[in-house]
């Protein structure tokens, strides 16, 4: 601040960012936003440089889903905005809170074709709950501060501030309390309706054979004791979406596990079976519900999410309530009554007992390593605490089906988007944002190839994650796609690595291999134990597929289940 | 089925661009789509007919309350509204039929605002039901241009849908000044 009580653009960025309690972002300097880069330098924030501005968003992603904090990603104009595109869908479709901070070219050059200037506000309507284009000084603060307003509010998501450089190069007072944002609550959910609570309390009662699903919303709106206490005065068993992993403990008696296109069979049969289903902040995606005319037939439902959108969308429910979920949970716990499911519980538990012993990870070693070993090995090993950020293939369902996630926020992936490349930098934002957790990170040989030069950004920034690579010289997911319905024709997913254990001595961090069961625990305690970022590639079967699995369009309970020849003899080495 | 929506949002730059991204990404046709100002400053009024199912059209409205420059959706349709068009239509009037045209377009109570030697430019506003009569009446004398603006709709009765003005914009927007349509 120096002429009479004004600041620049480029300052009022950063008070912004301070007081909506910003210390962190990821970003990539570019000419349209060098003022704000220049004035960082009076600030005392943390800028952690990335090697792709899809890694920034990525990264800022990261952070905020292990945090519960608002990502703060800031990138230059043209290509440095473009970039940043996947990264923003990514956030979109699993509602994490971002704000993007862009330079633009100057306002008189808008729409002339300006070098590197795109129209990014125009590119990323779809993407973002909102965004902004600013070219005044005097509206930087008011749209930054309802940036933040509008990325945390309801269903959370990302919004980009486009920024012309002339925006930042002006000057303007700062008068805080005048840009208190109000737009944000314009759609705010209407109290609860009694009677709608009534016809659930009722629902509920008259269920015999109930399953809750627990989505991503019950970590967004932290209505994990409200869900359990739920759970467990009605005696109700729940299942889980990918993202609602950790949400509520894998190993409390109740859990099912995960539901849907990779779910085990028994989760899948009891969705079917049920006779009324719960779902809590989870959309009925295409993943879970397989061909929805036969989508748990018999069951009445009761969906609660924030989205109203959201609601009979996929599936027409019963009772549809619009509200945050912890607050609809406080206001029925009274009411709910005490009960016993136990007839239901048993028979869900028969099914289950015949599906587990054809479990993968019972395989004795015969030399022969599995990528289920490797992620039952990892739970295992890290006794369930690790923060575990996964890519998006075959690995991903593998890590789901057997690291089982008891805290909440622990596991960090790419649902709705499924953008490969997501884990890396998402596990080096996770680690900033947690620097007391274990972070691993869990990529296939596809994926970690399209993000690795990250690995040169958690060196420069002294952060340690933990990287397993699971390698099976194949596009996996894709593989059995085509194993299974392409009559085995595998069109360009045959791929090549580099040498992992060289790449990662080029980065500096030490590598390892591991190729037989025997070698992982010593390898993954050699990591643990390594003072900084450090990396496993693991040489697994390459042509093993997820099971069990629902085909894309069959029911859910039209599944392909685990060749059972695996499961002759059950041990279990670790 | 068209259906009729009524959609309150901030005069703003770039407003318009996110309600159409929106509807078109669900695949509507958007029939007609006006806008204009209303008797707020600040505050934007567009009508909306759109052709889809009515539960399509119902996800759509959920999804247009999500746009923080929105208000205020209604959808219309099954409470009594007065919905109207306006066209402008040059038509081919040969001296024999002049006399015709000017007759019908009595009928309908549309004005002649413009003559040429060989054409007339006739002026109509009404329901769509009835421009589009109008329309199909003059298409055998030949009709050279035609234009509409699209329907514009409001409740009957006294009830006043216009949101409140607490959760207006504080902002002036930040951009050029106005949305031009």
């Amino acid at each position: 601040m120096s002429q009479a009580g004004t600041y620049t653009g480029a300052q009022l960025i950063w008070e912004s960012l301070i007081r909506e309690g910003v210390d962190t972002v990821f970003g990539y300097p570019g000419g349209a936003i060098l003022p704000t880069y220049d004035a960082m330098t009076e600030y005392s924030v943390r800028h952690v440089l990335v090697r792709h501005e899809q890694s920034a968003v990525h990264m800022a992603d990261g952070y905020a889903r292990a945090s519960g904090r608002v990502g703060v990603v800031v990138a230059t104009s043209g290509p440095g905005a473009t970039n940043l595109v996947t990264g923003l869908a990514t956030a979109m479709l699993d509602s994490t809170p971002l704000v993007a901070i862009t330079g633009q070219v100057g306002s008189a050059l808008l729409g002339t074709d300006a070098f590197q200037e795109v129209d990014i506000t125009g590119i990323t309507i779809p993407v973002t709950k909102h965004n902004y284009l600013v070219t005044r000084a005097e509206d930087i603060v008011p749209a930054i501060r309802e940036a933040f307003a509008v990325a945390r509010s309801g269903r959370p998501g990302p919004v980009l501030v486009d920024i012309t450089k002339d925006a930042q190069q002006g000057r303007a007072t700062l008068d805080w309390e005048a840009a208190v944002p109000q737009r944000h609550l314009r759609h705010l959910p209407a109290p609860l309706d009694p009677v709608v609570l009534a016809q659930a309390l009722d629902l509920i009662r008259a269920a015999k054979r109930p399953v809750i699903l627990a989505g991503h919303g019950i970590q967004l709106s932290g209505a994990r004791a409200e869900v359990l206490a739920l759970a467990e005065k009605a005696d109700i068993p729940f299942a889980l979406t990918l993202l609602g992993l950790g949400a509520v403990p894998a190993t409390h008696p109740l859990s099912l596990g995960m539901m849907g296109m990779h779910g085990e069979s028994w989760v899948n049969r009891a969705i079917q079976e049920a006779d009324l289903l719960l779902a809590f902040g989870m959309r009925f995606d295409d993943r879970v519900t397989g061909k929805l005319k036969e989508y748990a037939p018999n069951a009445k439902k009761i969906h609660i999410d924030i989205d109203a959108s959201e609601l009979n969308k996929n599936v027409p429910v019963d009772v549809a309530i619009q509200a945050d979920l912890g607050d609809v949970l406080r206001a029925l716990l009274p009411q709910i009554e005490v009960a016993d499911r136990s007839p239901w519980l048993d028979t869900i538990r028969e099914w289950r007992g015949d599906s587990a012993v054809r479990d993968i990870k019972n395989l004795p070693d015969d030399g022969h390593l599995y990528a289920a070993h490797v992620m039952h090995d990892l739970w295992r090993l890290t006794r369930g605490e690790a923060v575990v950020v996964t890519d998006v293939g075959q690995h991903q369902m593998w890590e789901a089906q057997y690291y089982h996630h008891d805290g909440e926020r622990s596991l960090i992936t790419s649902g709705g988007a499924g953008t490969m490349g997501f884990a890396l930098p998402a596990a080096i934002g996770a680690k900033i944002a947690r620097p007391e957790a274990e972070v691993w990170v869990v990529a296939g040989d596809g994926g970690f190839q399209m993000t690795f030069a990250e690995l040169m950004t958690a060196v420069q920034e002294n952060v340690k994650v933990n990287i397993a690579v699971i390698n099976n010289g194949f596009l996996g997911m894709v593989r059995q796609w085509q194993a299974m319905f392409y009559e085995g024709r595998y069109a360009a997913t045959p791929i090549l690595s580099p040498d992992f254990v060289k790449l990662a001595d080029a980065f500096g961090i030490p590598g390892q291999r591991v190729e037989t069961r025997s070698d992982l625990a010593a390898a993954v305690a050699r990591a643990r134990a390594a003072e900084g970022t450090a990396l496993i590639e693991f040489k697994v079967e390459q042509e093993d597929s997820v099971y069990p699995m629902v085909p894309a369009g069959a029911a859910l309970h039209e599944m392909i289940r685990r060749p059972s020849v695996l499961a002759e003899t059950g041990s279990d080495p670790v | 089925m068209p259906h009729v929506l009524v959609v309150y949002t901030d005069d703003e730059p770039g407003v318009l661009t996110r309600v159409a991204s929106l509807i078109r990404r669900r695949g509507f046709n958007i029939h007609s789509l006006t806008v204009g100002p209303t008797e707020r400053a600040g505050l934007s009024r567009m009508t909306i007919v759109v052709d889809s199912e009515a539960p399509m059209v119902r996800q759509a409205v959920e999804h247009l309350r999500k746009l923080v420059n929105v208000l205020e959706v209604q959808q219309l349709g099954e409470r009594p509204m007065v919905v109207r068009d306006l066209v402008l239509l040059r038509v081919a009037t040969a001296p024999e039929v002049r006399s015709e045209v000017l007759q019908l377009a009595q009928v309908f109570r549309a004005a002649v605002v413009d003559i040429a030697d060989d054409s007339l430019v006739i002026e109509c506003t009404g329901s769509l039901a009835k421009i589009d009569a109008l329309v199909d009446s003059m298409r055998p004398y030949g009709i050279l241009e035609l234009g509409r603006t699209g329907a514009v709709a409001m409740l009957r009765g006294s009830r006043k849908v216009t949101p409140s003005r607490s959760t207006q914009s504080l902002r002036t927007g930040t951009g050029p000044e106005a949305m031009s349509v």
